[in-house]
């Protein structure tokens, strides 16, 4: 055996540079100095959700100097504030004219308007958006899974088949057109980086949901023989029971110019007035009755989406609308105005949608007291935002 | 999930794909691109049940790096000089991240094929994760590193100071004016595939050389996120180059967005590169030598060159031109320079080249110690207060320049400069082809053709016209680059922390009022500016007056 001589390899050396923190004191070394300072925490402390979402997009109104540099072509750059009809305390102040010699003109009453306010009670970024959605789709497939295995899918009488090939399947098409062509579509226009990212984390759960049910309508496809995989694509162009609900989610896409319309008729109105009636109304109370434990496994991870993550970042977002410093009553007039274009759309969309109730052998609560629920939740929301329930609720 | 399942899950979610038959979505932003022919397939292939559990795991493995640097006292071996750069690349990349992610739903109004929006809905969750993972991390180096200052008022920071307005183009840049201008080819085409490249691969393993293993952890996380959205441009390019009408509008952008990029990203990273580092072992690569592997032959002769076959017209002139600007111009080097000489408006420490340096650039950079290796040792003769202004307003050779009202970075490469009047104002850019993006390609008429939903350079793009005859003391206090004691400043040219060697308020006071070479440049004659001119691009290397004859 003989040994070879090792040149020295080139790498780095690691050298002691003691610059951890307190090494020594000097100004600004104190612990006190090791927050992000600029801006007002919504609590006592500021919390890590805050650190990493606010301020990380530039407000004129705020510390940005020299001004946005790049617009769009009629000049207007950023976040406008008026993409939405909805106002916020401060937005009509002008914004500082700086020019030669002015200097940086820096807020002195941070957040300068009410739109800063807005935390997501969800506090979402990076982190807490993976962790969410990887547990959710983790637990979904170990559901479906074990019921594979269980074979739980052979008790399904063929009615109930049907029921699920065409009318859960069909709803995968209103969780994707929200997902993508509602809330992400309208990400861009919202005014701080806290909208932008509830938002995107709202956009983000839909989309999930969406694949879900469409990945769930795949496993039945291969688990049983007399399961049509496309019956949901027939259901939703052609079943007359769909057209309704289709109409209003797109006509939520077609919203013109206004993000906070869209978000608000889509989490406040569609929600609960169509997407709970039909998600926990009849497809979570048919279920087991027809011998199926695990379609409300799949509903009801969408369900908890809306109910403990969208419809909460949808009220902190809104409501303090309603009891602005400012424009309390201008906002109300303009909810009260989208309620009386939205709710009577939802809920000609809801009965043309009532003969579902009939189709599996087990029969679920009345349609009427699946509605009169969804109503009852619906002017519950209205309550927690500060609004009337709107007159069109009695038709 | 396996491979097989994977394919079949996607094609299954492809029956998503929705044709309105009630409404049609709100086309809220535009383009002047045409989409006529030749859907492409979603390039990413992804589903969310397999992606959420992917990027769970990423998140795992650098959350567990994080916790072992803090455990394993990563901070007693980083260097200052290099983590005080961080504060301005950190202060930025944020906002370029979730613009990245604003950017999105622009392509869902303009690229009319249901089955890439699944692909670009991923890249807006994706730059989400970008920008809150890389604010987490700055968060921590807070926490941890020596010196709190700059990165606890980042983010005011960087809306106030002239660099992070540089920076700002990486990100207003992807938002506005037509969606496939900013949201494509500048994001996607450029920004993405080419130069994050030298952002999150080149520098990352910089940093760890100078014992920060944290920065790469992020950033090459970041990076395999991005390497998934390149396929996202790769797909709409090739849409647009299936219409002809598109190839006049795709010219023009590729050759804004390349130059934009390069006179942006290769002066903030190739000075963090070469000046923000101590590892000089002469067999490290230098930037150039980086972005020669990364850019020139990775992205130019590897990606770009094999479009030409489909009809795409490549700015090859712009790709040999920038590589002459960082090989024979020293624009890095001047960047490095006009960044130190400025110290003073800006809110992270500024260590001096020594010895060792020297002789690695010269190794690295021949000739590069007679252009800069004056300028850089009286810099560190006039590093500590004693006496003396602070280098700007010291008679070091060296002529304060003038900005570049496009890329805004200033007009270093004097000879480069051009001037013109547009928009009824003198405005000076430092290279003919960012005079051509503000006053012939960000235009409502391109070559004769309607370019109507094309963006605008607006704003107050040169820094020093707010602060046009102010006191320096003045300027330091406005901008908020104060610690705790009210005195002594963030910046400072060297890394010693002793306070009596630090530079306070009161040094500025001293000093003669700054002034707007725009300001100034707007108030003279014909003929003065022309004398002005004719002098500029005489001026350099490193600064220097123009030689008198």
């Amino acid at each position: 055996m003989t040994t070879t001589e090792r040149t020295e390899r080139s790498v780095p050396k690691p050298v002691f540079t003691d610059a951890e923190a307190g090494a020594r004191e000097f100004p600004d070394s104190s612990p006190a100095a090791r927050r992000y300072n600029y801006f007002t925490p919504a609590k006592r402390k500021q919390t890590h959700y805050e650190d990493v979402t606010v301020e990380v997009q530039p407000d004129p109104r705020h510390y940005l100097a020299q001004g946005w540099i790049y617009g769009f072509a009629n000049g207007e750059g950023g976040y406008p504030l008026h993409w939405t009809k909805l106002k916020a305390w401060g937005v009509d102040e002008p914004e500082p004219a700086r020019g030669i010699g002015s200097g940086a003109m820096h807020v002195q009453n941070w957040p300068a308007h009410g739109w800063h306010e807005f935390r997501d009670p969800n506090e979402e970024w990076e982190q807490s958006l993976f962790r969410y959605n990887a547990n959710v789709v983790r637990q979904l497939t170990q559901n479906v899974d074990n019921a594979r295995n269980s074979k739980a899918f052979d008790q399904w009488t063929p009615n109930w088949i049907r029921f699920v090939e065409r009318n859960v399947g069909a709803w995968m098409h209103i969780e994707h057109i929200l997902g993508l062509y509602v809330f992400a579509a309208n990400e861009r226009s919202c005014p701080t980086n806290m909208h932008n990212t509830a938002l995107a984390a709202n956009s983000t759960r839909k989309i999930r949901f969406a694949q879900d049910l469409a990945l769930y309508n795949l496993t039945l496809s291969e688990e049983i023989d007399a399961f049509d995989g496309a019956a949901h694509l027939d259901a939703w162009n052609n079943d007359a029971e769909w057209q309704g609900v289709r109409k209003v989610c797109e006509a939520l896409t077609a919203v013109q110019d206004d993000w906070g319309e869209a978000i608000f008729a889509a989490n406040v109105v569609f929600e609960p007035l169509l997407g709970e009636l039909f998600r926990s109304n009849l497809v979570m109370q048919s279920a087991a009755g027809n011998g199926d434990y695990v379609t409300p496994t799949v509903m009801g991870a969408g369900e908890y989406d809306y109910a403990q993550r969208d419809l909460r970042w949808t009220i902190s977002c809104f409501a303090p609308l309603t009891q602005d410093r400012e424009f309390a009553d201008h906002n109300k007039a303009l909810f009260q105005q989208w309620l009386s274009h939205w709710v009577p759309q939802a809920l000609d969309a809801a009965r043309q949608l009532q003969p579902l109730w009939s189709q599996t052998d087990h029969k679920p609560p009345r349609f009427e007291d699946g509605l009169d629920h969804a109503k009852s939740r619906f002017a519950g929301i209205l309550g927690d935002l500060g609004l009337d329930t709107p007159e069109e609720l009695k038709q | 999930m396996s491979r097989q399942s994977l394919a079949k899950a996607h094609q299954k979610i492809q029956e998503l794909s929705w044709e309105p038959q009630y409404h049609e979505p709100y086309m809220k932003y535009g383009t002047d691109y045409t989409f006529r022919k030749a859907a492409k397939k979603d390039p990413l292939k992804q589903v969310l049940r397999s992606y959420f559990p992917m990027e769970e795991e990423k998140d795992h493995r650098v959350y567990g790096a994080q916790d072992g640097a803090i455990r394993g006292n990563m901070f007693r071996q980083v260097q200052e000089r290099w983590l005080e750069w961080q504060k301005l690349f950190l202060s930025i990349i944020p906002l370029p991240e979730i613009s990245a992610a604003r950017s999105m739903p622009m392509l869902f109004h303009v690229v009319p094929n249901p089955e890439l929006h699944n692909g670009q809905a991923i890249q807006m969750i994706d730059e989400v994760r970008h920008s809150t993972i890389q604010q987490n991390l700055k968060r921590l180096y807070m926490n941890n590193y020596i010196d709190p200052a700059g990165f606890n008022n980042s983010l005011r920071n960087f809306q106030t100071d002239y660099c992070g307005t540089i920076g700002r183009q990486f990100a207003e840049g992807f938002i506005t004016g037509d969606a496939i201008t900013a949201a494509s080819i500048y994001l996607t085409i450029v920004a993405e595939t080419a130069f994050t490249n030298t952002l999150f691969v080149a520098m990352p393993a910089e940093a760890a050389a100078n014992g920060d293993y944290l920065l790469p952890t992020v950033f090459h996380s970041v990076q395999s996120d991005e390497s998934r959205h390149i396929s996202n441009g790769y797909a709409t390019l090739l849409m647009a180059l299936s219409d002809e009408d598109n190839r006049q509008l795709l010219e023009r952008d590729l050759r804004y967005a390349w130059w934009n990029n390069h006179r942006v990203v290769d002066a903030a990273i190739g000075t963090f590169i070469e000046y923000g580092t101590k590892d000089r072992r002469k067999d490290r690569e230098s930037y150039a030598e980086m972005w020669r592997r990364w850019i020139y032959d990775d992205y130019y002769r590897s990606y770009l060159i094999p479009l030409e076959k489909y009809g795409l017209t490549i700015p090859h002139d712009l790709v040999e031109e920038s590589w002459k600007q960082i090989w024979e111009k020293g624009y890095v080097h001047e960047v490095a320079q006009f960044f130190a000489t400025g110290w003073l408006a800006n809110y992270w420490r500024i260590d001096g080249m020594t010895d060792e340096d020297f002789e690695w650039f010269e190794y690295k950079y021949p000739g590069w110690y007679d252009r800069y290796g004056k300028w850089w040792e009286n810099y560190n003769r006039l590093a500590t207060p004693n006496g003396h202004n602070a280098i700007v307003a010291e008679d070091v050779d060296y002529v304060y320049p003038h900005r570049c009202w496009t890329c805004m970075v200033p007009c270093l490469v004097r000879e480069d400069m051009v001037m013109a009047e547009v928009d009824g104002q003198w405005r000076t850019y430092c290279h003919e082809v960012c005079r051509w993006t503000d006053a012939e390609a960000f235009r409502p008429v391109y070559q004769g053709r309607e370019t109507p939903n094309m963006g605008k350079l607006v704003g107050h793009r040169e820094w020093e016209t707010l602060y046009h005859g102010w006191n320096w003391a003045d300027v330091v206090t406005d901008m908020g680059f104060v610690r705790d004691d009210g005195k002594t400043m963030t910046a400072q040219p060297h890394l010693n922390l002793d306070p009596k060697k630090m530079w306070t308020l009161d040094h500025m006071r001293r000093m003669p009022p700054l002034q707007s070479p725009n300001v100034l440049l707007n108030e003279m004659t014909d003929t003065e500016r022309e004398a002005f001119r004719a002098d500029y691009v005489r001026q350099g290397p490193a600064g220097r007056p123009a030689p008198t004859d």
